[in-house]
């Protein structure tokens, strides 16, 4: 037992890490993730997103199951009764037996998390290899170095940041020392989506292409130009290819493409001021917060 | 799924020892039964995971009572006293295509619902009305809506406007059992495809479809009276305000000479549900627009009764 402990340990501590983390308007999930088309994070039903590190064929095989699970329970019953707490319970059933049963447990982490209405109906559920969950209140980092990112992350996190605040303290947390080599993040080698607090029916949201460049160049500690907080994008346009998972530390099958349609929502109101850099000097120069995040377009995607 | 449209398989969660190993996640049993068992198509995956979860599944009928009347018309007649949904009007409009339905349903010679609403969403560049059944209908609705979704989720990518008009084929035709026993139900479908940038019309009968329609089509009870009066009305191209204004006046002329078809209810405000679908996804208009626009008719039928005449000679 310890030593499929130790397996699954070292196969997902080779990963990058990934974090999520509550902001006023929602919950905002980044990955490091150099392929545009294999998902790290994505969507399982109207408020509950999902996100993975680890062996793709295997967390993909959850996600798809975790999909299966909600559509399911909310044909059977209602919308309404599909929750995170019910989906994370089912997903560390299903680890914690694979965990005990089989000669090869998953190496994968698992995070499922639901936006609520208010900020404090939010809930962050984190589940390991060996079926354990536990209810992370406001952000998680998992996978690959976790406790620094963590660490990192905790130093920058506080209640009720903005999108790109929430945002500036997710890139610094993955920056941390000890998760990877590269510090710099690129959009191309990022995988960001939010939950999106202020939508209707299915409030999963990706974040790419013009919208992403925004946020990074918001993110950078130069008090670069003001990110307005719109969501862009909507559904996945990738298709997702389980067959061909790479081994070990996610998706890097396809090469980095990032090329996934970009919004054509032009930034509509005035974000709060500039995300704090990690050196906290605040350079407040924004107009005055009060924008919604409310995505307003629709792009050529296929949102719902 | 061919062991669901041949009615083949047997019912809800029970009696086969096939079904009775695999995923039962939702409804206790192993819990990685899921796993493995995914399928792009929800309804598929209901087929094999909870069959009697599917619309329209026929028990067969039970054995007569001893010692009753046998009445033969008995079932017949409680299936047409079941609340029925009635006229549905779709036309294609300059850069999308326009979805309206009256607000009445039906129990044999009684109305049993004034404000029904039978026009849907199905995902966020398609909508569906429905005629017949209406618990059927509401089933199919909500399948379908969950069959998009899923199958967007599951593959990263919406269906084809054309592939989702498949999928509800399928559907209808895995209903078909049922409608024979008199719960019928038939769709309309209306979408704007992507690739080509038009909306687009489908309709089917019982047995499945689909048929494409070319510019406006009407299904249910009134749907002859509606589409004689779009054929007079509509135009190529014509704008969706247009468009609009042209289907709650089919559904006027409907309901003139079909009484199971609703009129615009002025003491009760009740309108027309009217959804347009265009490039900028599935809109439903909001209850003062649809009132508006039910208004305008009504006013010009004050004056003219039988509504915008007809040029007789073209030119």
């Amino acid at each position: 037992m310890r030593d499929k402990a130790d397996y699954a340990r070292k196969g997902i501590a080779r990963g990058r890490s990934c974090v999520a983390l509550q902001y006023a308007g929602g919950i905002l999930l980044v990955a490091p993730n150099p392929s545009s088309a294999l998902h790290k994070i994505s969507e399982i039903y109207d408020r509950i997103g999902f996100a993975a590190v680890g062996r793709y064929n295997e967390y993909e095989n959850l996600r798809k199951a975790g999909v299966t699970y909600a559509d399911i329970t909310g044909y059977q019953f209602d919308r309404h009764d599909v929750t995170a707490r019910g989906i994370a319970n089912w997903y560390a059933q299903t680890l914690g037996t694979i965990f005990t049963e089989s000669p090869k447990p998953f190496e994968v982490e698992i995070v499922v998390a639901e936006v609520g209405v208010s900020p404090s109906d939010d809930q962050i559920y984190r589940i390991t290899f060996d079926g354990s969950v536990t209810d992370e209140p406001g952000f998680v980092a998992f996978g690959g170095q976790a406790d620094q990112v963590s660490a990192a992350l905790k130093e920058r996190y506080s209640d009720d940041m903005s999108l790109s605040e929430a945002f500036a303290a997710a890139l610094a947390a993955l920056s941390a020392p000890g998760n990877g080599e590269r510090p710099e993040f690129a959009a191309a080698q990022l995988e960001v989506a939010i939950l999106d607090r202020a939508r209707d029916h299915r409030t999963f949201r990706r974040i790419r292409a013009a919208r992403l460049e925004e946020l990074l160049a918001g993110a950078r500690p130069a008090p670069a130009a003001e990110p307005a907080e719109d969501s862009s994008d909507a559904a996945p346009s990738g298709t997702s290819a389980p067959g061909s998972a790479p081994s070990g530390t996610g998706p890097s099958g396809t090469g980095p493409s990032g090329s996934a349609p970009g919004s054509s929502t032009p930034p509509s109101s005035g974000g709060p001021s500039s995300p704090s850099s990690p050196s906290d000097t605040e350079p407040p120069t924004g107009p005055a917060p009060g924008g919604s995040d409310r995505g307003t377009g629709l792009d050529g995607g296929s949102p719902l | 799924m061919g062991s669901y449209f041949d009615g083949s398989q047997p019912g809800p969660f029970g009696g086969d020892p096939r079904a009775s190993g695999r995923g039962q996640g939702a409804s206790g049993g192993t819990p990685s039964g899921f796993l493995g068992l995914q399928t792009s198509s929800f309804t598929d995956f209901l087929a094999s995971h909870s069959p009697g979860l599917l619309p329209g599944r026929v028990v067969p009928a039970a054995p007569p009572i001893p010692g009753a009347d046998p009445d033969p018309r008995a079932p017949g007649q409680a299936i047409r006293d079941l609340p029925h949904a009635t006229t549905i009007v779709a036309a294609v409009c300059d850069g999308g295509v326009v979805l309206a339905g009256d607000r009445r349903a039906t129990a044999g010679n009684m109305i049993a619902k004034r404000d029904v609403e039978k026009v849907f969403r199905s995902d966020e560049f398609s909508g569906m009305g429905y005629a017949g059944t209406g618990s059927v209908g509401i089933e199919f609705v909500r399948l379908f809506q969950v069959e998009l979704e899923h199958y967007e989720k599951m593959e990263g990518r919406s269906l084809s406007l054309e592939g989702k008009a498949n999928r509800l084929a399928f559907m209808v035709r895995g209903n078909l059992a049922a409608a024979m026993q008199g719960l019928v139900v038939v769709p309309l479908f209306v979408g704007y495809d992507e690739d080509s940038s038009q909306g687009r019309i489908f309709s089917y009968d019982v047995a499945g479809g689909p048929y494409e329609e070319q510019r406006f089509y009407s299904i249910g009870s009134g749907s002859l009276f509606a589409r004689g009066a779009l054929k007079k009305l509509y135009t190529d191209g014509m704008s969706a305000a247009d468009a609009v204004l042209a289907c709650v006046q089919a559904l006027y002329d409907a309901a003139d000479d079909d009484s199971a078809t609703g009129g615009p209810d002025l003491p009760r405000r009740i309108f027309p549900v009217v959804a347009t679908i265009t490039a900028d996804g599935f809109r439903k208009l909001p209850a003062a627009e649809a009132a508006q626009v039910a208004e305008q008719v009504i006013r010009e039928r004050l004056a003219n009764p039988d509504g915008p005449p007809a040029a007789l000679r073209n030119g």
